[in-house]
């Protein structure tokens, strides 16, 4: 296990050095200390390394990463994994706003809750929140899966594409063009492996799977008076 | 982008380090607004005592014999202590008004902060570091205080542009985000007797609040109705005499992390701003939630 203090070595030196990791590397396991709400930590990634962060994290973390795995052993702040293409991100605590933004691959996992617009534009990524998520999430998503243990806010799914939002809870509102679907055997058969992936204590018959109604794909005809 | 610190102290023997604390969690929000700086701070009460903290470009000037000559017009004792370009008058309660008054007619260049029983404001252009250390901030003591870095967008970069802003006794407010009613807004509170200083719109959530505490409500109530009235993005901290409130807008895309032990309340725009409070590791930390008002009072 290599370790990395922060209170030592600056930021930059921090992500270059994991950013330097060959694919082959031997020094897969590290461990970062001394984070203390910094912004930007172990972003752009790419090996598959398994990487702990032992306290909070400011804005960003994980962002882009690619086949790494990282923990964070506290909470993090806005933007964490924003981009991701692959690999994994585990969060203990709360993830702020945007959590997993756009991501087009690999797995986030919220133990907390998450805020607003958690898995906004997601490309692809699977989040699996074991809490509760903020207003507007999922907003414009096209693809991957959402799951969510606790209550969704308001505006779940606004603007939807072909993203799977599954929510065990309650769900404030449903956004615009975003509607609850029917829950097939090979959804059931997503949910299980998702569950099982990111350690979560639920059962996939217990949740419901929100979806696009797919009306605001094509103009309507008959709203054209109006522009 | 600003930043936005708070602590509103719950273990009376805490007191003696808030200028400390919140100094430092000031001036690591400085990436957040290099701009200008400012904090509020509650301090003891004074039997009988109220007061003015004023501001000028030419202290040197404006404030030497400012102390005599207040005491001649009241006819009673006012005690001037200075620090940098700021100073804290002392006065009978009930004087700050006429004081006021006095000021604006025979010292135009002299600028009100704050008035009140027990706040003090003191707020400058320049780095928060460097304006911390200017007003020795982190020597001070009391049992609530708020601070900002500012990052102009709505007005000038000047030192009455700069937070918290102060529009009623012992009230302050700082803000983060922008508005976008504050023009209309100021011209209804105008008509309701309001002052303003700046064409700032912070200073004009700031008049909101207070208005609507002299109507009856409380700190609470006012920044409910708030949510209703003031249109745009904001986190906003309170300080009242003996509260300390939060709130966000509904679509709370500014940022907000609050931590609470038995000891205090603290606000921090970024979880960084946190860390070196006491017990930091075991405090309850959340965000708040949008559209929801938090407050606490002694």
């Amino acid at each position: 296990m290599q370790t990395i203090d922060m209170a030592e070595s600056g930021l930059r030196e921090l992500n270059s050095t994991l950013q330097a990791q060959a694919e082959q590397t031997n020094q897969t396991d590290w461990e970062i200390v001394n984070t203390r709400g910094s912004h930007a930590v172990a972003v752009g990634l790419d090996a598959p390394i398994d990487v702990t962060i032992r306290g909070s994290t400011g804005y960003y973390c994980a962002g882009m990463n690619k086949q790494a795995t990282v923990r964070v052993k506290g909470s993090a702040g806005p933007g964490v994994a924003e981009n991701m293409m692959s690999g994994t991100v585990i969060i203990d605590g709360d993830a702020s706003q945007y959590a997993g933004a756009t991501g087009h691959g690999g797995l986030l996992v919220i133990k907390g809750n998450a805020s607003s617009r958690c898995g906004i534009s997601m490309k692809g990524i699977d989040i699996v929140v074991h809490g509760n998520i903020g207003h507007m999430s999922a907003f414009m998503a096209q693809s991957g899966n959402l799951v969510v243990l606790g209550d969704a806010g308001d505006a779940l799914g606004d603007s939807l594409y072909e993203a799977r939002l599954f929510v065990r809870g309650s769900v404030k509102s449903l956004g615009a063009d975003c509607e609850e679907k029917e829950m097939r055997p090979e959804h059931l058969e997503i949910l299980r492996d998702l569950l099982e992936r990111s350690g979560a204590d639920a059962s996939p018959e217990e949740f419901k799977r929100y979806g696009s109604a797919r009306k605001l794909y094509n103009f309507n005809i008959d709203n054209a008076s109006a522009y | 982008m600003c930043g936005i610190v708070g602590l509103f102290l719950k273990d009376r023997s805490l007191e003696p380090e808030l200028g400390r604390l919140l100094t430092d969690m000031l001036v690591t929000m400085s990436d957040r607004g290099p701009d200008s700086a400012g904090i509020a701070i509650y301090g003891a009460e004074q039997d009988g005592k109220s007061k003015l903290t004023v501001q000028s470009g030419d202290p040197d000037v404006d404030f030497a014999g400012l102390d005599a000559e207040l005491s001649k017009v009241l006819g009673e004792d006012v005690t001037l202590r200075r620090k940098d370009t700021h100073a804290v008058l002392e006065m009978p309660v009930g004087a700050t008004e006429k004081v006021r008054a006095f000021l604006a007619s025979s010292h135009p260049n002299i600028r009100i902060m704050s008035a009140g029983d027990i706040i003090e404001i003191y707020k400058e252009v320049g780095l928060p570091k460097d304006v911390a250390e200017r007003f020795a901030l982190s020597s001070m003591s009391g049992s609530h205080g708020i601070g900002h870095t500012r990052m102009a967008t709505e007005s000038a970069v000047t030192t009455m542009g700069a937070h918290p802003f102060s529009t009623g006794s012992d009230q302050c407010l700082v803000h983060n985000g922008s508005l976008s009613n504050h023009n209309s807004l100021r011209r209804k509170l105008r008509r309701e007797g309001m002052a303003f200083e700046t064409e700032n719109d912070s200073e004009v959530a700031a008049a909101y609040l207070t208005y609507k505490m002299r109507e009856g409500s409380n700190l609470g109530d006012a920044m409910k109705s708030g949510l209703d009235d003031l249109d745009g993005f904001f986190t906003f901290v309170v300080g009242t005499k003996d509260g300390f409130g939060v709130v966000r807008d509904p679509i709370a895309c500014k940022p907000a992390v609050m931590a609470e032990t038995d000891q205090y309340v603290a606000f921090g725009s970024e979880y960084r701003a946190l860390v070196n409070l006491p017990d930091i590791e075991s405090a309850r930390v959340w965000e708040p939630e949008p559209a929801t008002v938090y407050f606490w009072e002694h």
